[in-house]
């Protein structure tokens, strides 16, 4: 079954067409990566599939049911979106923040039970926020915010994240720590999309790429059948180091994370 | 636990230190009134001079003291959560200058002279006005800039047609007659400005009750908010008319009482960890706290007449407001 599943949508903008009938599937279990050069639609398609912006052309379904079908708070418990700029507006504390997660599980003035709590605790524990706890979130580095917005993401325990360049502002080692995550929250059966950049990074780390360009689909599958020379070219007007292609795959990362 | 349990005893406090100051207020006045025997005289139904003071007067003045701060500061709470914004004021949507208007208009064309209800009856119609058109000139899916022009240029709008009735008003006696009512007092209001302005009042509370969540989920910003089951058009249509009502019914009332609703969500922000939907009860309480003080004060002042105690706010919160910018300027270099 697919987990989710977007045909031909199409967005415009001011007359101009931002994405244009593009397809895409996403299993259970699956990581996708999104990639393509800067203004390609990587965005767009994604804060369309978290119901941020509607399509004007094209369905979207959730678990084969069309998602206008859905409330916004059904939506909203199985799909989680991280957008590429947090600004929070108030320096609440770590905890809070985290804690606001859960709000698509919550009635209104409902507060988190027990079951909420563990879970709460679960994820602060997992992306290593322990330390932090009460700090506010504006006296926080880069990484640590970027690891309390992910720790947001994951109590609410969507079937789907979507996450819009979540490891753009991190050193070598946050990043992987992030793709980890990421990829376990995989492994327990849900499914994450994510933009990326770095095209090592989604080759290491994601079941399948999709390359959009120009607002459409130029190539999807695995690493090594998207990212082709002739791919690399049209999309990004690169090509790889004949040195790095010898020496070692370009598809794998260079470094690892040291415990 | 422990968040919650300092939740409530910053509520509980609160509420404590408005219920001594309504007390304060109802024994506070050019007449010294024994207490025990004004409620005997109003209770028994008898005929007293202290137990009309008391129902007729004091307890009108208290109560819409406590509905209109409770009101401002809610408003107060309510606009900064939505625009995100810790410099917003209630008065932002249009409320307060529609409902200056609409009862400036009343007083001016002399309809506030035939019929009591007239003057708040118009204010509240002014404010509810007001805040459609900035609503409209928004539409239905603006970002919060839009909105804050929007509220802007019809607030000055409101005013300019204010400044014009002043200038054309037909004798001094109608411009002092103006120009008091806009500074904001307490003094005159009986039972009549209270039924006056309960019903908006609760209607406005009640529509602001329960978007809480939504508020706290615009923490993260707008996209994330939608994307975590907001539902942000309907969250701004309630808001704006929660705020035109409970805003509106109050300054229609009372005169324009200025940062009540700017001062008290900021005061309260930093006890209830910055959390929009904790601030909510405390504001409201704060609101009435501050304004029942306040009304206490102008009546404690000794001067000719009374001063009026939107001049006491505002005396009090402009020099706030700047040390509040200073303060933000201090963080930010």
């Amino acid at each position: 079954m697919n987990l989710l599943r977007g045909e031909s949508l199409s967005v415009n903008r001011q007359g101009r067409p931002i994405l244009t009938a593009v397809d895409i599937t996403l299993k259970c279990g699956e990581m996708l990566g999104l990639i393509g050069p800067n203004g390609a639609g990587k965005s767009t398609l994604l804060r369309l599939l978290a119901g941020v912006i509607e399509a004007d052309e094209g369905i979207l379904s959730l678990e084969d049911n069309p998602v206008s079908a859905i409330t916004h708070r059904e939506r909203a418990r199985r799909i989680a979106y991280l957008p590429q700029l947090s600004e929070i507006a108030w320096p609440m504390s770590v905890e809070r923040l985290v804690e606001l997660g859960r709000i698509p599980h919550l009635d209104p003035w409902q507060h988190p039970g027990p079951q909420d709590r563990a879970i709460i605790e679960r994820v602060i524990a997992r992306t290593d926020l322990q330390p932090f706890r009460r700090r506010a979130f504006n006296t926080l580095s880069g990484g640590e915010q970027a690891r309390v917005v992910l720790a947001r993401a994951l109590v609410t325990e969507p079937n789907i994240l979507l996450a819009d360049e979540p490891v753009s502002a991190l050193d070598p080692a946050h990043q992987l720590d992030v793709m980890t995550l990421l990829s376990e929250h995989c492994q327990a059966g849900q499914s994450v999309i994510v933009v990326l950049h770095d095209l090592s990074l989604a080759a290491h780390y994601c079941h399948r790429l999709q390359l959009l360009h120009q607002g459409a689909t130029l190539a999807v599958g695995s690493a090594e059948a998207v990212l082709t020379p002739g791919n690399l070219k049209t999309a990004y007007a690169i090509a790889i180091n004949q040195t790095a292609e010898e020496t070692l795959s370009p598809f794998r990362l260079p470094w690892r994370r040291l415990s | 636990m422990i968040a919650a349990q300092s939740r409530y005893r910053l509520i509980l406090a609160l509420s404590l230190s408005v219920a001594f100051t309504a007390m304060l207020s109802l024994l506070t006045g050019s007449q010294a009134i024994p207490l025990l025997q004004a409620l005997r005289q109003s209770f028994d139904g008898e005929s007293g001079v202290y137990g009309l003071i008391l129902t007729e007067l004091r307890l009108p003045r208290t109560l819409v003291a406590l509905l209109a701060g409770a009101s401002l500061g809610l408003g107060g709470a309510l606009m900064q959560s939505l625009l995100r914004n810790p410099l917003a004021s209630p008065g932002l949507v249009g409320s307060a200058s529609g409902a200056a208007l609409g009862a400036v208009v009343t007083l001016y064309f002399g309809l506030a002279g035939m019929f009591a209800l007239a003057l708040p009856i118009g204010g509240i119609v002014g404010a509810l006005l007001a805040t459609l058109m900035v609503y409209l000139l928004a539409g239905r899916d603006a970002g919060i800039l839009t909105l804050i022009l929007a509220g802007v240029a019809v607030n000055a709008f409101a005013l300019a047609l204010v400044s014009l009735l002043l200038n054309l008003a037909p004798s001094p006696y109608a411009v002092q007659e103006i120009a008091l009512w806009m500074l904001g007092s307490l003094a005159n209001v009986s039972r009549n400005e209270l039924w006056i302005l309960l019903p908006g009042t609760l209607a406005g509370w009640l529509m602001a009750w329960r978007q809480g969540r939504a508020l706290d989920l615009l923490t993260f910003g707008e996209e994330t908010a939608a994307s975590m089951g907001a539902d942000l058009p309907r969250l701004r249509q309630r808001l704006f008319l929660a705020v035109a009502l409970t805003v509106g019914s109050a300054v229609s009332v009372t005169g324009a009482i200025g940062f009540i609703g700017l001062v008290v969500p900021h005061l309260l922000r930093p006890l209830v960890g910055y959390q929009p939907s904790r601030l909510l009860i405390p504001s409201a309480l704060g609101g009435a706290l501050l304004l029942l003080t306040a009304d206490i004060v102008v009546r404690l002042l000794p001067a000719q007449g009374e001063i009026k105690v939107g001049v006491v706010t505002s005396l009090i919160g402009a020099p706030f407001f700047l040390w509040l910018i200073l303060q933000g300027k201090r963080r930010v270099t």
